[in-house]
């Protein structure tokens, strides 16, 4: 049996009583690079929460790399990278190095020092992100693109096993956009971590991932493109133009 | 006078070494409140620290073991901020906002009952470092050693969580206990920091320090070393200079504080022009 990166059942989750996913199941392979789709409002950012552990669900199970959700600890195997940063003060006082080396803390013990393994892993990420002369520069100085690459490198500096990036490009330029698909897609072939992107990009993510989740609440779609786009049913759901134009693969 | 007679006076040597212990722990802790917009948490404490000390003033507790004694009433509190903001469906400030005006009129309310204290109790509200006694000033110490360790042993969750709390909990921090951390060791600081400029003054001591070293700061370390420096010259600049002048202490130490964000807003503005 080949172990799943993520395995989950009869999930449903929610806000103040209002549901907003009902019954997700669905499961990853390592190596696998999931587009996540849907409409504003389908869940597909309450998935993302639910999967990190930053939203108790109401119902379901959860297993992250073969452990259940709560007894999973090796956060430093999961990467993740918001839309944006929550709350993000651009005279937040920190520098490029400071942040990447952030994403180190995960999975450290108490008392969570860094050490000079954890420079080398900094010093690595941010030379393959081509950020590497900027990493004295303050974070809040960066351009948007610029910004998220530096998130993104916080995000991989543990060489984790499932990347999760929940619409990591609606704030960056086409030019920019495509650069930073590029390179999760190389992350991806190269280092043969598994990737769970939403997007809002339909048209072109079926040029990179692997599987198409649609979402709207609960699963509408899950599996590869060649086989969404021969479904009928999803040309019933979709309409001809709707289905095509995620087939097409801009 | 001059600087070697002034430091000759017992007095002044304490209120020295005692201001400049609490300036560290009022401008570290700072840097984190103020980037978490957490700044007024100081002052709600401090207004907890008003109604405490009446309390401690209404059983006859006076100075140290009126220090001993508040202690864990505003611990208590300052938990008491964050449960009201988790449980309750009660945003932070207005959570703040609650416990501040209970701790007030708590103050009020044992004042006028008890009376007679009235004196000494609004002493209290603008401070006097200067009769900062020796077993006050070992409570300082001792309580400098505790924030201080547990800044350096939560240092690092504390900056992640400060940097972004979502960020942080995804990396399995625990956030919920990194905030009750940081607000417990801003109440043991907040009752120390009434001794130096008085209940009515200790928020501007937590974030004058915090705001002039973010102003001129490259990185997050440089931020916490660069907030110490700045609280720790203002306090001893501010208690000489009111020694001096014969000025009020806690006024004077905030209004120089005020003067030394001046210069650094301008300094950044003219650097960045060039």
């Amino acid at each position: 049996m080949s172990r799943t990166v993520l395995d989950i059942k009869n999930l449903c989750a929610g806000y103040h009583g209002s549901e907003a996913l009902k019954d997700v199941s669905f499961s990853v392979n390592p190596g696998d690079y999931i587009g996540i789709c849907g409409p504003n409002g389908s869940g597909k950012s309450t998935l993302v929460k639910v999967i990190l552990g930053l939203l108790a669900p109401t119902s379901g199970e959860i297993a992250l790399l073969g452990t259940p959700q709560s007894a999973f600890r090796d956060w430093q195997r999961i990467g993740y990278l918001p839309q944006g940063l929550q709350f993000f003060n651009p005279h937040f006082p920190a520098t490029v190095d400071e942040v990447v080396r952030l994403g180190r803390l995960a999975g450290k013990r108490f008392p969570k020092r860094f050490n000079r393994e954890d420079a080398a892993a900094v010093e690595r990420t941010m030379e393959w992100m081509g950020i590497s002369h900027i990493k004295g520069c303050m974070i809040g100085e960066l351009s948007g693109g610029l910004r998220q690459r530096v998130l993104l490198a916080r995000a991989l500096v543990n060489d984790p096993a499932l990347l999760v990036l929940d619409e990591p490009t609606t704030a960056l330029d086409p030019e920019t956009r495509e650069s930073f698909y590029k390179l999760i897609f190389e992350m991806n072939r190269e280092k043969k971590a598994t990737v769970l992107l939403i997007t809002h990009d339909t048209a072109t993510i079926g040029k990179y991932a692997s599987h198409l989740l649609y979402l709207d609440k609960k699963v509408v779609f899950y599996g590869g493109f060649d086989a969404f786009c021969n479904s009928t049913e999803m040309t019933g759901f979709f309409g001809e133009h709707g289905q095509h134009l995620v087939c097409h693969r801009h | 006078m001059d600087i070697a007679e002034m430091l000759s006076y017992g007095f002044m040597q304490r209120a020295l070494i005692g201001g400049s212990l609490i300036a560290i722990l009022c401008s570290v802790l700072g840097v984190f409140l103020v980037l978490r917009r957490l700044s007024l948490i100081g002052d709600g404490l401090a207004h907890v620290t008003f109604g405490s000390v009446a309390l401690a003033l209404f059983f006859r507790l006076h100075s140290f073991y009126l220090t001993l004694a508040i202690i864990p009433m505003v611990l208590a509190c300052s938990m008491g901020i964050l449960k009201l903001a988790q449980k309750a469906r009660i945003y932070g400030d207005a959570a703040i906002g609650i416990v501040s005006a209970l701790g007030i009129a708590t103050g009020v309310m044992l004042a006028s009952v008890a009376g007679g204290f009235n004196v000494d109790l609004f002493s209290y509200l603008f401070g006097n470092i200067l009769s900062i006694s020796s077993s006050e000033l070992i409570i300082a110490a001792v309580l400098f050693a505790v924030v201080i360790a547990g800044v350096a042993i939560f240092y690092n969750d504390l900056f992640a969580s400060t940097f972004d709390e979502e960020l942080a909990k995804s990396s399995g921090i625990d956030t919920d206990r990194i905030n009750a951390v940081l607000v417990l060791l801003t109440a043991l600081t907040v009752v120390l920091a009434m001794k130096v400029v008085g209940i009515m003054l200790i928020s501007a001591l937590l974030i004058l320090p915090a705001v002039t070293a973010l102003q001129l700061a490259k990185g997050f370390k440089a931020a916490i070393v660069c907030a110490a420096g700045i609280g720790v010259s203002t306090v001893v600049v501010g208690i000489s200079f009111s020694f001096a002048m014969n000025l009020p202490t806690g006024a004077t130490i905030v209004l120089i504080n005020f003067l030394a964000f001046l210069c650094a807003f301008v300094a950044r503005n003219l650097l960045r022009r060039r």
